[in-house]
C-alpha cells in the first residue's frame, strides 16, 4: 500500500528536516576542532553518527507508529528520533550538552531518551533489541495498546544479543518488529566480509518469524513493508525481521577518513541520494506541487536553525548536577 | 527450637513469600527466568508462585541471559516490575551489558525521565566444589558500577523485608543471595539463617546496616555468609575475653558507611570478612571507608579475611583453604593483637 499524500508530505518533511539538522550539526561539530582535530574540543565534544542517506528507513517504519509505540535506537540515532517525534529542541541541547537537554547532558548524542514518545538508545551495537521486545512483552501482559520497534544496523545480526531477543520474541510472540538498516559497512568492514549469508532477512527463519527485505533505499517500499510488519504486531501475529538497504552518505563517524570505501563508491551513493529522489517523485506523481515542496523545506529549515538556536544560547549544565539523578526520584 | 508464635522460615521462602505478597497487591510485578517456574528455581526462592500466578507472571526463559535481562529493562521502562533470576551470578560474563550499561544507566542517561524498577536475584557463594565459574560472589564487581542498588541478605527476616522494598523501588536492585543460606539441604545449610518471619508484608530500608552483635574490643565487618562466620568467631573470642561486634552489611550500595564508622570509633579494631575476591573489591572499600574518614580511631592495622585472588578451586580441600571461616577470623585478632 502506497502512502497517502499526507504520508507523503509527513515523510518527506522528516526526511529534510533530518537531514538539514545532520548538516547543522556536521557544520558546528569541526568549530574548534581545526586545524588540528581534536574530538574533545568545540560545542559539540565527543563522537558523532550522522544519518545522512539512511533517512528512508526512518520514516518508512516510523509513519506507521504512534507516540505509545516504543522504539529503541542505536549510536546512529538522529533520523530515527526525529521521525519518532523526539522533541528536536531539547536533543539538539543534549547533543550540545546543555542543560536543557533530554536528560540535561548526562547522555549526549548516543543516548537519547524522550519518555514523552517512548524512545530510547543504546550506544552498544544490538544492545537495543532486549529493551525493544521487553517493551513488547509489557505491552502484551499489560493489554495496553502499542508495539516495539528496534532500530539495528546490518553489523548488528552478528551480535549474540540479537539472536537472543528475536528468539525471545518469536517464542513468546511479542508485538515486535526489528529494523535491520544495512548500509553495508560496520564501520570499516564490509558486510561481505562480516556476514555468511548474502541477506539477513533469511535468518527470520531461524526464529519462524517473516522476514523481508527491502532494496533501492525507497521510502515508498519501505513504508509498504514496514507497514505490513507491523500491522502484523498490532493485530497480535507476533514479530518480524525487517531488512532495509539503505547507506551513509557521511563516515560512521565524524572525522572517519572513509579510506576504505571503493573509489567512486560515495559519488555513486551521492548520486542515489534519496531526498532528491523522493523530491522528483512526488512531483511527478503529483502528489506535492513546488510551492508545497518549497514550503516544507523551508519549514524543515526553520525548525532545525530554531532547535539549534535553542542549544547554543541554552546554559551549561552545573557541573555538580552529574552527581545526580542515578537512581530514580 | 521454635517458640510459641514463631515462624522460622529458610531465605528461599522468605524471598518467595516476599515475591507472592507484592504480585497479590502489584499486578505490574512478574517473575522471568531459567526454571524459576515449574522447578521454583533451581534455589527454591520462587516455589509456589506459578501455582499462584500461572505461566504470564511466572515465567520460565530460554537459556538467554542477554535477552530477558534486556527485556526486563525495557518493561520496566514501560511501566511494569520485573523480577529477573539470574541463576548463578557467575553467568553475568554472558549479560553484563544488559545489566550495567542498561538496566544501570538508563535513569542517568534520561536524565530521571525512565524509571528502571526492577529486581535482578542471583545466587552467589561457594563451599561444595562447584569450582570458578559456579561459586563467586563478585559482591565488589556489581557494587563497584554505579546505577544498581546491591542487597545481600544474611538471614531470612532481612531477605524478606529486602525482596519487598526491592520490589518497590524504581530503580534496579541486585538482589545477591548466598546459596548456602538459602536453606537447601543440598548445598549444606547454615541453621542461622533459617529465622522468625513475619507473616505479614514489610519492607527493610536499603542502604542500613546492622548490629548482628554488640562488642566494645573489635568490629568485625561482613554480608552473607560472612556474618555467620562472624557471629561464630565472636562466640569464639568470647571464650577468651574478647568482645566483637558483628556488623551485618546488609547492603553494599548504597553503603552504610555510618554504621561501620561508629562501631570501629568504639572499638579501635577492624576485621573484614568477604567470600569475595581479596583485591579491588569489598573489603577494600570497608577499610578505606574508616581510614579516609578518620585513621585515628584505629589501634591496630585492619585485617581481611577474603578469598584470595585466584580462580575458585574445585577440590575440597583447596576450596576450603580459600574461604573465609570462623577459624581464620579468630587467626586474624590473634595476628592483629599479637603485633
Amino acid at each position: 500500500m502506497s502512502p497517502t499524500r499526507d504520508e507523503q508530505h509527513w515523510m518527506y518533511r522528516m526526511m529534510v528536516t533530518s537531514r538539514r539538522f545532520e548538516e547543522a550539526i556536521a557544520k558546528i561539530y569541526f568549530e574548534g576542532k581545526t586545524p588540528v582535530f581534536n574530538m574533545a574540543k568545540g560545542p559539540i565534544p565527543g563522537e558523532m553518527h550522522l544519518s545522512d542517506g539512511q533517512e528512508p528507513v526512518a520514516v518508512g517504519v516510523c509513519a506507521h507508529l504512534e507516540p505509545h509505540d516504543v522504539v529503541t535506537a542505536t549510536h546512529r540515532p538522529h533520523h530515527q528520533a526525529i521521525a519518532k517525534g523526539v522533541d528536536l529542541d531539547r536533543m539538539a541541547a543534549e547533543i550540545f550538552g546543555k542543560a536543557t537537554g533530554l536528560s540535561g547532558g548526562r547522555g549526549g548524542h548516543m543516548h537519547i531518551f524522550d519518555a514523552d514518545v517512548n524512545f530510547a538508545c543504546s550506544g552498544i551495537i544490538a544492545q537495543g533489541m532486549g529493551p525493544a521486545v521487553g517493551a513488547a512483552l509489557s505491552r502484551k501482559m499489560q493489554g495496553k495498546p502499542g508495539v516495539a520497534v528496534a532500530f539495528v544496523g546490518e553489523g548488528a545480526v552478528n551480535q549474540g544479543g540479537w539472536h537472543e531477543a528475536m528468539n525471545l520474541a518469536a517464542v513468546w510472540q511479542l508485538p515486535f518488529v526489528c529494523v535491520i538498516e544495512d548500509n553495508a559497512w560496520g564501520i570499516s568492514v564490509s558486510k561481505r566480509a562480516s556476514t555468511a549469508v548474502a541477506h539477513n532477512h533469511v535468518r527470520a527463519a531461524a526464529y519462524g518469524i517473516p522476514g523481508v527485505r527491502v532494496e533501492g533505499n525507497d521510502p515508498y517500499a519501505i513504508h509498504a513493508a514496514a507497514g505490513e510488519a507491523i500491522a502484523r504486531a498490532r493485530a497480535g501475529e507476533g514479530p518480524s525481521l525487517l531488512e532495509v538497504e539503505t547507506f551513509r552518505l557521511a563516515g560512521h563517524f565524524m572525522g572517519d577518513a572513509e579510506g576504505y570505501r571503493p573509489e567512486g563508491e560515495k559519488d555513486a551513493l551521492f548520486a542515489r541520494d534519496p531526498i532528491p529522489a523522493m523530491r522528483a517523485r512526488m512531483l511527478d506523481e503529483g502528489s506535492a506541487t513546488e510551492a508545497e515542496l518549497a514550503g516544507i523545506e523551508a519549514a524543515a529549515a526553520a525548525r532545525v536553525d530554531a532547535a539549534i538556536a535553542f542549544a547554543r544560547e541554552s546554559a551549561d549544565p552545573a557541573p555538580e548536577d552529574a552527581l545526580t539523578r542515578v537512581f530514580a526520584a | 527450637m521454635t517458640k510459641p508464635n514463631e515462624r522460622k522460615l529458610t531465605i528461599a521462602r522468605a524471598m518467595a513469600e516476599a515475591v507472592a505478597q507484592e504480585m497479590r497487591i502489584d499486578p505490574t510485578v512478574f517473575v522471568m527466568g531459567e526454571d524459576i517456574g515449574a522447578l521454583g528455581g533451581v534455589y527454591g526462592n520462587t516455589r509456589g508462585l506459578l501455582d499462584e500466578f500461572g505461566t504470564e507472571r511466572v515465567r520460565d526463559t530460554p537459556i538467554s541471559e542477554t535477552a530477558f535481562i534486556g527485556a526486563a529493562v525495557g518493561a520496566a521502562q514501560d511501566g511494569m516490575r520485573p523480577v529477573v533470576e539470574l541463576m548463578f551470578v557467575d553467568f553475568f560474563g554472558v549479560c553484563f551489558d544488559a545489566i550495567y550499561n542498561l538496566m544501570a544507566k538508563n535513569i542517568y542517561f534520561s536524565g530521571g525521565s525512565f524509571r528502571v524498577p526492577m529486581v535482578l536475584m542471583t545466587s552467589t557463594g561457594g563451599g561444595y566444589s562447584d569450582a570458578g565459574q559456579h561459586s563467586q560472589c563478585v559482591y565488589g564487581t556489581f557494587a563497584h558500577l554505579p546505577g544498581m542498588k546491591v542487597v545481600a541478605p544474611s538471614n531470612a527476616y532481612d531477605a524478606k523485608g529486602l525482596m519487598t522494598a526491592a520490589l518497590r523501588d524504581d530503580s534496579p536492585v541486585v538482589y545477591m543471595y548466598h546459596k548456602g543460606l538459602q536453606g537447601m539441604g543440598w548445598l549444606g545449610t547454615e541453621p542461622g539463617a533459617t529465622v522468625h518471619v513475619p507473616e505479614e508484608s514489610y519492607a527493610l530500608e536499603i542502604g542500613k546496616a546492622k548490629i548482628a552483635r554488640a562488642g566494645s574490643d573489635v568490629t568485625i565487618v561482613s554480608l552473607g555468609i560472612g556474618v555467620h562466620h562472624a557471629l561464630k568467631a565472636a562466640a569464639r573470642l568470647a571464650e577468651q575475653g574478647v568482645s566483637a561486634e558483628v556488623v551485618d552489611l546488609v547492603s553494599l550500595v548504597p553503603l552504610d558507611r555510618e554504621t561501620i564508622r561508629a562501631s570501629v570509633a568504639k572499638t579501635g579494631r577492624l576485621i573484614v570478612v568477604d567470600e569475595d575476591y581479596m583485591s579491588y573489591g569489598v573489603s577494600g572499600e570497608i577499610i578505606a571507608s574508616v581510614t579516609e574518614h578518620d585513621i585515628s580511631v584505629l589501634k591496630a592495622a585492619p585485617k581481611r579475611v577474603a578469598f584470595p585472588d585466584v580462580p575458585i578451586p574445585f577440590a575440597r580441600v583447596m576450596e576450603q583453604f580459600c574461604l573465609p571461616d570462623p577459624d581464620k577470623i579468630v587467626a586474624a585478632w590473634e595476628q592483629m593483637t599479637a603485633a
